[in-house]
């Protein structure tokens, strides 16, 4: 699981509602990745970054280095954008869980790939 | 409709398949690089012969790169129901613009295709030698000419009734062909990962085009299955994301959907089959989740979200669901980590798809979804609609004599204000639809004991 992905995520646990963002993350083996640097993508990406929340996560996997926030002009700033490009994609977290802030819920990550499953009464309706 | 005069006429030479789907791919990749689609033509219909004007060569050039629907596209120099009507159109084609391509120091060639008709050596000879009036100054090469110009002579769309004279004869100089080669080179047949249901290679970059993908975007499939639809748009740039209820599927356990083959190997995941295509580095990630509980925050993220939603046939429809709901065929798969599964009414699947892809799309973000449809009961109203989302186009592709799929294609038009404000409104609209609940057993009731059988093992 990429850190791009677990800023887009966030619990759906029955009444939790915004409460329930960001997910803590939790990671027993983490990889790194390379991805081939697309500087276009990765300036599409930061408006929609959750700071505080990828600052939490890569606190989590004691990752260096990492941005405290869009610089100005960031479009331009290919270092700016190579560093954010290393965090948000070429991090894979592949085992390790997710826990919902509000109720604790766990949410296994396996294999590098999330389970979000729920039972009903754990579910928003 | 008044034609701007500055645009060019060009040709397009379509593939006869895939009939219903073609215009609306054309249109929405004209749309996608900056042209509008404007025909002097009512209607195509069966014909593979298109005449549109398209505002630049740059734009044509660019609609070629994508689709999958138009073999080749010429610059239009004349045209006529005869031999005679065609010289007389080339001799009103103004000659400062044939010139450029003409000129003494250019290789050329000229090409000739009949189509529901075959011609001789000599016939074709005929007919090329006929153009000896138009300007051409420059050297034949039938090798590595730089301009190849092509008479392209329609005969029909009858091989049982083929014409002595064609209907139609055109001229024109080829700019490009299209990317028909990659329905071959995507083939299902030699992808590593497939399931049941793989989407046929054409119909995904369709569907990808429909969906105006282009480079740097972000493609959702929350049904992913096998990720054979985030294939075609991670081809042409997007980066994808893929959700699935079925923890197997995603995780690539499980039986192999290949016949003869036990389990599917290590490297059989959705990841694996974009590596297999050098577009591992799109993949952002997929996930186990139910579709109708997503786990997205607030926000939208999603430039177009292209998916094959289960119909409860091949594939079984389901959702995460409560101990006191009455299950009608709970599946016991410890391994998938579902905790109850209830059949997932076909009606509220569109309705939480549509009220998702209306969240969380980009404005001017198209959805791209199959609705399996009960022929002999089907009417227009009965697709689904959301006012946040305009309706594009809706093509049929025929399932069996009385069941059929329907390609929707939606663009999103309206910001979305907030869930409850839709729930009410939706649930009376979608009524008409209610009836597609039976869709499984409407699919199954005039069907032979014995197909309905093999229907039934290839469910497991």
């Amino acid at each position: 699981m990429k850190l791009l992905t677990h800023n887009l995520l966030t619990s759906h646990v029955r009444g939790v509602g915004p409460r329930g963002f960001p997910l803590r993350l939790q990671a027993t083996e983490v990889r790194i990745n390379p991805v081939e640097f697309n500087p276009e993508f990765v300036a599409r990406m930061i408006p929609k970054v959750e700071w505080a929340a990828l600052l939490e996560a890569a606190d989590t996997l004691h990752l260096v280095e990492v941005p405290k926030g869009p610089t100005e002009g960031y479009e331009r700033d290919e270092q700016f954008l190579r560093k954010m490009h290393h965090v948000l994609l070429e991090v894979d977290v592949l085992e390790g869980t997710l826990q919902c802030p509000e109720s604790g819920r766990l949410f296994p990550i396996s294999r590098g790939i999330p389970n979000m499953l729920l039972n009903d009464e754990e579910t928003e309706t | 409709m008044a034609l701007p005069c500055t645009f060019k006429r060009y040709l397009l030479l379509m593939a006869q398949e895939h009939l219903e789907f073609r215009l609306p791919e054309i249109k929405s990749l004209l749309s996608l690089f900056g042209g509008q689609f404007a025909s002097s033509q009512e209607t195509y219909g069966k014909s593979p012969f298109w005449i549109l004007s398209i505002p630049s060569e740059d734009i044509a050039r660019n609609l070629m790169k994508r689709t999958v629907c138009a073999k080749s596209i010429f610059e239009l120099w004349g045209h006529g129901k005869s031999p005679e009507e065609l010289y007389s159109s080339l001799k009103n084609y103004p000659v400062e613009k044939m010139v450029p391509y003409l000129h003494s120091d250019s290789t050329y060639k000229v090409k000739i295709h009949t189509f529901n008709k075959t011609l001789t050596q000599e016939e074709k000879v005929r007919r090329i030698d006929a153009l000896e009036f138009l300007p051409f100054e420059g050297k034949v090469n039938l090798k590595k000419p730089q301009h190849i110009f092509s008479i392209l002579e329609d005969y029909g769309l009858d091989p049982n009734c083929i014409p002595e004279s064609p209907h139609n004869i055109y001229f024109g100089r080829w700019i490009a062909d299209g990317q028909r080669e990659l329905i071959e080179s995507y083939s299902v047949k030699k992808r590593h990962f497939i399931g049941n249901t793989s989407m046929d290679a054409g119909l995904s970059f369709i569907m990808a085009n429909h969906g105006k993908v282009k480079e740097n975007d972000i493609v959702f499939d929350p049904f992913v299955g096998t990720g054979g639809l985030l294939i075609a748009s991670a081809h042409f740039g997007a980066y994808v994301y893929g959700t699935d209820i079925d923890y197997n599927t995603i995780h690539g356990l499980g039986k192999a959907s290949r016949k003869n083959q036990k389990w599917r190997g290590p490297d059989e995941n959705i990841r694996a089959n974009l590596r297999q295509y050098g577009l591992e580095k799109y993949y952002l990630d997929v996930l186990v989740s139910d579709a109708s509980k997503p786990s997205w925050r607030k926000g939208t993220y999603f430039d177009a979200i292209i998916t094959d939603p289960p119909y409860g046939i091949r594939e079984s429809t389901r959702r995460t669901g409560s101990q006191k709901e009455i299950p009608k065929g709970i599946e016991k798969c410890p391994e998938s980590h579902v905790p109850v599964s209830l059949s997932y009414h076909l009606s509220d699947m569109f309705f939480d798809l549509l009220n998702f892809a209306a969240e969380t799309l980009v404005l001017g973000g198209r959805l791209v979804y199959w609705l399996p449809v009960y022929t002999p009961e089907y009417t227009e109203e009965m697709v689904p609609w959301h006012p946040c989302l305009q309706l594009i186009s809706n093509c049929e592709q025929k399932l069996s004599s009385h069941t059929s799929r329907r390609l929707i294609t939606m663009e999103k038009v309206k910001k979305f204000e907030n869930r409850d404000q839709y729930s009410h409104l939706l649930s009376d609209q979608i009524l008409p639809y209610q009836g597609h609940n039976s869709f499984r057993e409407k699919y199954f009731s005039g069907i032979t004991k014995r197909v309905a059988k093999e229907e039934k093992t290839s469910q497991e």
